[in-house]
């Protein structure tokens, strides 16, 4: 019903204001580029003489949910530029129309044409060509062998701690290259998983051993490559043209570097092979009606722009017809890989395969499962997202349900207003109600109805765009874990037990540490009282997802700072502890994220119990002190029980914020190990996010959140409330 | 009337909290020193000092600009700077303003639906957001507010609205009620006692109350990013997140914005404690 009356007020609403003011508006494109791709861009633009266009720079992450949220709309761009391999995606969700005559015939290599293809219609206009290709340290290599095992075998001849080969080792889209030499795949023919089966298996031991013999960095991520490559702590490295970009802004001495194709390798005698990305222009589907936004896709992809993105981007073009410039031969290097690459499959399914392969990946690597064991679970959490939807079911129930309750709920409320006391009660509420007014407009329209519409989503489920009314058919497979065993690592139970942990352990450290720390700001004769609060206050200050990203560096067990404070006392003391790699065990991974929270939280508390002791009369102080209460005495039972009261609304608001606070969890762990220190929120999160759009199921995760959430503070108000006998408990009337 | 502790114990108070501080600072000291690093050399130390000391990024960050449709040059990190104050203030003094008059209805009425009230402000926080933001993206567009800065502001303060009516119904319940009978004795009326009397002695919990609206508008990237389609009306948050992209993240840049977006709340909390420490001197709480 819900979901109805959205739909028609949205379908009004597009039909009232979408399409009448449409025509004078300036063509609206979204990107996301930055630094030399964005000024390529400005400078192709400026050369359209058609309709005045208004650009906007997204952040990556956000740029597919605002697309998502907007284009259905009406709103968002007429056109904007992202990578093919979402084309599958957002076609089913109706996000783009077929580009039609906005492709020139006939000029575009027949690789990247075909990328941007589904179904023998073409959904996007191709503008480069991406993939990761073979960066060479000239400074530390003459001759460049052929094969990846030759480039290995140089190992014992490099300086110490320079390491042969840096790729993000753990990643599938960078081990994909040594996927393909060995014959196996990502994804089969039919959508289904493809990294299975021998080649896959020879993949991953060949992997495990290149980092068994100190040859590739076992813990890099993009960054890490950059760094170790810009330092000259890597000979060679497998990255894309950004890491080129990284280089030529370099400040100081630069590397010295040249990049082709990546190596063969010997074991099969296959070449290894990346994925392809091609970059295009996709039109929304009210774009695509208009001729002018379809003038512009043909401009960006016209020979004069190419050239701009060569010389500013360094960009490989899709184009047949630009030859690539005689003295840039970075960019031939990469155009001589692009040949060489696979196009990354653009159906959904592969999406779907990236969570799965890196937990793979990741368990081999940490010696948890061989190879075939790690797929064979990997196979099977790819079929469980990719799960088809439960079947739809017949909405009458819950109509009748809804009417019956409507119904009663009015018979009562009729009964009720006839009966005097009520009325003389509303009577007497009527000024507090001045009171309270706007408080429940702002609440009720901007946070309560949200929450109920989205609590409703919970009931459907199906892929975007097809979305089906199935009851709780959600509900029910989460609780009974989609047919798996109750505790496995993920399904509700665990996850569950995880987050109770995760809330107590955090709440129990931030109390602590707030407590004693708001106690010793609160002393009256203090000195640097000022600076102690505004330092102590300062990882509050600071965006909580810059420091989170700051202590998922610290943590890294080869280069991070934890680490480094490990050597230094070992150095000092002659002690001979060992780095700890902390995101290998559910313990220690646990640990970091707890320490993160641990640190973003306690200021709040600190700050909350400075609050509340401002509230305490002083003269009661003094009192107990005549009275000769002991310190102990006077801080157990007079200071804290008279700042528990404005203290508890805090500890309860700060438990349930803890208890869904996604960002600690998803940017230090980011699960790891193996899923084991997701919490609930985040698991929602993975199931809207990464995993195909589930929004029903995430939506299901989230009133169980809510469920669980006001059980808990039913139960803590009942036992408190009891606890309180004769004190001044019970406010909550 | 306060003795000078001994000095063993000022030693020890001051032990804790340099610890502490050394805790707390440690991580930020590390976004310091990537800031103003001209390269990351993979190393492990424990020192957070920068390598090669540059202000290069953090000129890079605060120098941007963009060329406007009609050819002008537009200061985009001082226009964006500005989006996030005026935003985030706009918040603190919205959400404030919604929550005091319910908070003090809350704190001194009894009415019906008073129970059924307080505890749907609660269970509003306990909803996880991922399920809630498409219907917001909905309303919003049906209130024609997308891609404005009020629509912002609205939905921050409404959100910050129920943390700060629990935080403000507890100071007002602190505050004893014979201070408000007084002066209605004496001839004022219930809404002047409020306004005249009770608000200038709850005014510390006003203050870290805003503080904390402030701060929650401050550093929001999430909503912001869905809502607003212009890169003049970008708040700060949005531009740090764009240092950040599909394959590579560039550190050092998204390090020296952090710094920088940090600087006003730190200073803004410096004013607040001030403010803090005002409130407390002015007494009203002695009765």
């Amino acid at each position: 019903m819900l979901a109805r009356l959205v739909t028609l007020f949205i379908v009004s609403f597009v039909l009232l204001v979408g399409a009448a003011a449409r025509a004078a508006e300036p063509i609206r494109l979204w990107h996301a580029y930055r630094g030399g791709e964005e000024q390529a861009l400005e400078e192709v633009l400026a050369e359209f003489d058609g309709a005045p266009v208004e650009t906007l720079a997204i952040p990556y992450d956000a740029f597919g949910s605002k697309l998502a949220a907007a284009i259905p709309l009406g709103e968002g761009p007429h056109l904007f530029i992202d990578s093919h391999e979402r084309l599958g995606d957002y076609r089913r969700r109706k996000i783009i129309a077929a580009v039609d005559d906005a492709l020139e015939a006939g000029v575009y290599d027949a690789v990247a044409l075909r990328a941007v293809q589904l179904d023998g219609v073409a959904w996007a206009v191709p503008l480069s060509r991406k993939s990761v290709a073979l960066y060479v340290n000239t400074a530390l290599v003459d001759e460049v062998p052929t094969t990846l095992e030759g480039i290995l075998a140089l190992q014992p001849t490099l300086p110490p701690g320079v390491y042969a080969y840096a790729y993000e080792v753990k990643k599938a889209y960078s081990h994909a290259p040594i996927l393909h030499a060995f014959g196996g795949r990502m994804l089969d023919d039919d959508d289904g998983f493809g990294f299975r089966g021998p080649e896959a298996e020879a993949s991953l031991r060949f992997v495990l051993e290149l980092v068994e013999r100190g040859a590739v960095p076992p813990n890099a991520d993009g960054g890490l490559v950059t760094n170790l490559f810009k330092s000259g702590q890597a000979a060679f490295a497998a990255s894309g043209p950004w890491l080129a970009a990284d280089l030529s802004s370099e400040l100081g001495d630069a590397v010295p570097y040249r990049v082709q194709s990546l190596p063969v390798l010997e074991a099969t005698g296959l070449p290894m092979r990346p994925f392809l990305t091609v970059e295009g222009v996709m039109l929304s589907p009210h774009g695509a009606l208009r001729p002018e936004v379809r003038a512009l896709a043909r401009h960006l992809a016209s020979p004069a722009a190419a050239q701009v993105r060569q010389r500013l981007a360094r960009s490989v073009t899709a184009r047949t017809d630009v030859p690539a410039p005689a003295d840039d031969p970075l960019l031939a290097a990469f155009a001589q890989q692009a040949e060489l690459a696979i196009p990354m499959p653009s159906s959904p399914a592969m999406r779907a395969t990236w969570e799965p392969a890196d937990r793979a990946i990741g368990k081999v690597l940490r010696h948890q499962a061989e190879p075939a064991e790690a797929l064979e679970e990997a196979q099977h959490r790819f079929d469980d997202v990719r799960r088809p939807p439960p079947p739809p079911a017949s909405p009458w129930p819950i109509l009748v349900l809804t009417g019956s309750f409507l119904l009663w709920g009015a018979l009562v409320l009729v009964q009720r207003a006839r009966a005097p006391e009520l009325r003389e009660r509303v009577r007497k509420s009527l000024p507090a109600y001045r009171y309270v007014a706007h408080a429940v407009l702002a609440v009720g329209v901007l946070v309560i109805l949200p929450l109920v519409v989205g609590a409703a989503t919970s009931l459907f489920a199906g892929p975007a765009g097809e979305v089906e009314y199935v009851g709780l058919a959600n509900f029910f497979e989460i609780l009974t874990a989609r047919g798996g065993p109750l505790l496995a690592t993920g399904s509700f139970y665990t996850v569950l037990l995880v987050t109770l942990l995760w809330t107590v352990v955090n709440i129990t450290f931030h109390l602590g540490i707030g407590l004693v720390m708001g106690l010793l700001l609160s002393r009256p004769l203090l000195r640097l009282k000022a600076v102690y609060r505004v330092l102590l206050i300062i990882p509050w200050a600071v965006p909580s997802y810059v420091t989170a990203l700051a202590w998922k560096g610290m943590f890294d067990q080869q280069y991070g700072a934890i680490t480094g404070i490990i050597l230094a006392i070992n150095d000092l003391f002659g002690f001979t502890m060992e780095p700890i790699a902390w995101f290998s065990s559910f313990s220690t991974a646990f640990t970091a994220n707890a320490a993160t929270n641990i640190w973003l939280g306690f200021p709040f508390m600190m700050v909350v119990t400075i609050g509340a002791l401002t509230a305490v009369p002083k003269d009661v102080l003094e009192a107990a002190e005549v009275d000769g209460a002991t310190r102990w005495q006077r801080l157990t039972r007079v200071v804290l029980p008279m700042i528990r009261p404005t203290m508890m609304p805090s500890i309860t608001l700060g438990a349930i914020w803890t208890f869904n606070m996604f960002n600690v969890v998803f940017l230090v762990s980011g699960g790891d190990p193996d899923g084991s220190t997701d919490i609930l929120v985040s698991e929602a999160y993975r199931w809207a996010f990464t995993r195909e759009a589930q929004y029903g199921y995430a939506a299901a995760y989230a009133v169980l959140i809510f469920v669980m959430l006001m059980l808990g503070t039913r139960l803590l108000e009942g036992t408190r409330n009891r606890w309180d006998r004769g004190g001044r408990g019970g406010s909550e009337d | 009337m306060n003795r000078l502790p001994s000095l063993p114990e000022r030693a020890l108070v001051h032990l804790v909290l340099v610890l502490a501080v050394a805790f707390s600072l440690y991580p930020v000291l590390w976004v310091v020193a990537t800031a103003f690093s001209g390269t990351l050399t993979p190393e492990p130390r424990a020192l957070p000092i920068p390598q090669e000391p540059t202000l290069e990024h953090l000129r890079e960050v605060v120098g941007a600009t963009r060329v406007m449709p009609d050819g002008a040059t537009q200061w985009l990190f001082g226009r964006q700077l500005l989006n996030s104050l005026v935003v985030s203030i706009s918040t603190a003094v919205v959400g404030v303003l919604i929550a005091i008059p319910t908070a003090y209805a809350l704190a001194r009425f009894s009415f019906l639906g008073k129970a059924a009230g307080v505890r749907a402000l609660l269970a509003t926080q306990m909803f996880p957001a991922v399920a809630s933001a498409i219907p917001l993206y909905l309303i919003l567009d049906a209130l024609e507010l997308l891609n404005s800065r009020t629509g912002l502001v609205l939905c921050y303060a409404s959100t910050s609205v129920p943390f700060a009516i629990f935080q403000l119904r507890a100071a007002f319940e602190a505050i004893p009620v014979d201070l408000e009978e007084a002066a209605m004795v004496d001839g004022a009326t219930r809404f002047q006692a409020f306004r005249l009397v009770v608000l200038p002695v709850a005014r510390p919990a006003i203050a870290v109350t805003a503080l904390f609206a402030f701060m929650s508008a401050y550093n929001e990237f999430i909503l912001a990013a869905t809502l607003l389609d212009d890169a003049s009306m970008f708040t700060l948050p949005v531009m740090l997140q764009r240092f950040i992209g599909e394959y590579d993240a560039q550190w050092d840049k998204f390090a020296a914005g952090a710094l920088v977006v940090s600087l006003p709340v730190m200073a803004l909390f410096y004013l607040v404690q001030r403010n803090l420490v005002a409130g407390l001197a002015s007494g009203g709480v002695k009765g």
